[in-house]
């Protein structure tokens, strides 16, 4: 075990080192010079000059790389150019809004997929899992964005239950809860449709094991041998496929804040994008794949805490 | 075979669609028309038109043409790089190019794809051809992992192995023997693929990251739409409808095809 997790302690940073590396140099290439953007056109050569050496622009791209993986390690995420603020502070600002909106979408989809997928897997072939099928083919199919629209349309203009946009900040938990609502459920829908068939074809497989004929000869109803023995078995591909849905739900809601015009990661970085903030932009997205690379290291342990087979 | 069928004839909807729209659309998708503007479906408009007052049924048949292109060419790329290096590498099974081939892999799967996708149209600047790059580098390593996996149960087989004994290299083996035998599996994955990609590019485009104006694409005219919900739904709800019918008929012909290429997987499907 511990030969295990050493090996893959090390593939995870490597990964990270990677990934880092990947980053710097396609934000590297990018076209414009932040210091001019800030500037402006008119800006004289040598406040030009003065403002690429305060920024640290003047270094050679390998000296900046190591500046930036380093003040990293230690929390220092850099100044943003346009802001002159730290960038841990905006981005943790932000955080309060994308991570909770993440984790109540991954929450609401395992709530609607487990409930949908055992019910089709134990109602096999009738009407229920037909119906089930069904819906997660749609489910699959819908842009969760336009999915969020028609859910304004409907609660926020039609029916009026809810604010169709906007975010009044964690003083109040119930009315930010409330305003986080639509947006989760806009997430959560379409991965739950994919949780749900997986959930439903590893469940149908488990159900053909001979663990499962033996729990029944023993006497056990269906029921009780899918839910003592079925489920458990079937648990593991779906451990895993959680631990990927977590990083559509990270990327999922960049978009869909720009539906709800929520302040969170998503708005940070298209508003970073669009005025050269180019350390903000570096920072957001290593935090992102940073966030999703650690949650598949931990879906590997759990799935190897779950099945020990799968130490090797 | 009814979902290969349903689907068949709904992705033939919108390819015939994209193409008739190069010869003929119901209205002028450039010209505007304020006095006809978010006007509800009606014999004249099919489909009610725009805030421009353009026929959103010619604004949808056009945006067809791009959705189509972008996802298409995205799938090639993946293909046409994939498929090469996950046969190279199932072929030197074991070999320092097959373990670089395989790290590299992972490392793609662990990004988030969308966020990258982002980064890379953002920084290159939007638009439909960095849309496609940074939609169809994510599409690699998915088409190097099938055929790396496919090739490699095939290697073990014995007419593969009549064939090495015969003298053949193993990049003609590969070329001639593995790819045939892999190619529905292919065709099968470029399918779902395909339909992923009809919805990235709708999740870019939406965000202004896709194509730009005045090419018509149905991810900004849902954008466009987005401020006009409360006004005329049918904006908003005509373009998502779109992409929801490609999408699932892309989905049911892969489903189909899949269940018709090879009979043996019909028992479980995912």
């Amino acid at each position: 075990m511990l030969a295990y997790l050493f090996r893959r302690l090390m593939s995870l940073i490597l990964s990270l080192a990677v990934a880092s590396l990947v980053i710097f140099l396609v934000v590297e290439v990018a076209p414009g010079d932040p210091a001019s953007y800030m500037l402006g056109i008119n800006a004289q050569p040598d406040t030009l000059a003065a403002l690429r050496a305060e920024l640290g622009l003047d270094l050679p791209p390998v000296q900046r790389y190591v500046a930036w993986v380093t003040g990293m390690l230690s929390g220092d995420f850099g100044t943003s150019y346009t802001y002159r603020t730290e960038v841990a502070g905006m981005i943790a600002q932000r955080l309060w809004v994308s991570l909770p909106l993440a984790l109540y979408a991954l929450v609401l989809s395992t709530l609607i997929a487990f409930p949908a997928g055992i019910l089709a897997a134990a109602r096999r072939g009738r009407a229920a899992d037909v119906t089930v099928m069904a819906g997660t083919q749609l489910g699959v199919a819908i842009p969760n964005f336009w999915f969020a629209m028609l859910l304004v349309l409907l609660f926020a203009i039609k029916l009026r239950w809810m604010p169709s946009g906007g975010f009044p900040g964690w003083d109040d938990p119930a009315k930010a809860l409330i305003s986080l609502t639509l947006p989760a459920v806009a997430l959560a829908l379409p991965q739950a449709a994919i949780l749900a068939r997986i959930l439903r074809s590893s469940l149908i497989d488990a159900l053909g094991e001979d663990y499962i004929r033996t729990a029944r000869a023993k006497g056990l109803t269906r029921w009780q041998a899918l839910r003592r023995h079925g489920l458990r078995n079937a648990l593991i591909p779906v451990l895993t496929i959680l631990g990927l849905q977590f990083s559509f739900l990270l990327a999922g809601a960049i978009i869909i804040e720009q539906v709800f015009y929520l302040p969170g990661l998503g708005r940070l970085i298209f508003q970073s994008i669009s005025q050269r903030d180019l350390i903000v932009v570096e920072s957001v997205v290593m935090l992102l794949v940073f966030a999703v690379i650690v949650v598949n290291f931990l879906t590997d342990l759990a799935y190897v805490a779950v099945d020990p087979r799968l130490r090797r | 075979m009814k979902s290969l069928t349903l689907g068949a004839l709904l992705t033939a909807l919108f390819v015939i669609a994209a193409a008739l729209s190069f010869l003929w659309t119901p209205g002028d998708v450039e010209a505007m028309n304020i006095a006809a503007r978010l006007k509800p479906p009606s014999a004249e408009y099919l489909l009610g038109t725009d805030h421009f007052g353009r026929d959103i049924l010619s604004l949808i048949m056009v945006g067809a043409r791009t959705s189509i292109a972008v996802a298409l060419v995205a799938v090639g790329i993946g293909m046409g790089v994939g498929v090469p290096l996950g046969l190279a590498a199932a072929a030197t099974r074991g070999s320092l190019l097959d373990e670089t081939l395989s790290r590299a892999n992972d490392l793609i799967f662990a990004f988030p794809s969308l966020v990258i996708a982002i980064l890379i149209t953002a920084i290159l600047g939007p638009g439909a051809v960095n849309a496609i790059l940074a939609i169809g580098i994510f599409n690699i390593p998915v088409f190097a992992r099938l055929s790396r996996a496919a090739a490699l149960s095939l290697w073990k087989r014995d007419f593969i192995l009549a064939a090495r004994t015969c003298g053949k290299s193993r990049a003609r083996i590969s070329a001639e023997h593995i790819l045939p035998n892999i190619a529905n599996l292919l065709i099968v994955q470029g399918t779902i693929q395909f339909s992923l990609g009809i919805l990235a590019e709708a999740g870019l485009s939406y965000v202004g990251l896709g194509a730009q104006p005045p090419v018509p694409s149905w991810g900004r005219m849902l954008a466009d739409a987005q401020t006009m919900v409360a006004l005329a739904p049918h904006v908003a709800i005509i373009p998502g409808a779109a992409i929801v019918l490609m999408v699932l008929g892309l989905n049911l012909l892969g489903d189909g095809l899949r269940d018709h290429l090879d009979p043996r997987l019909q028992k479980v499907r995912a």
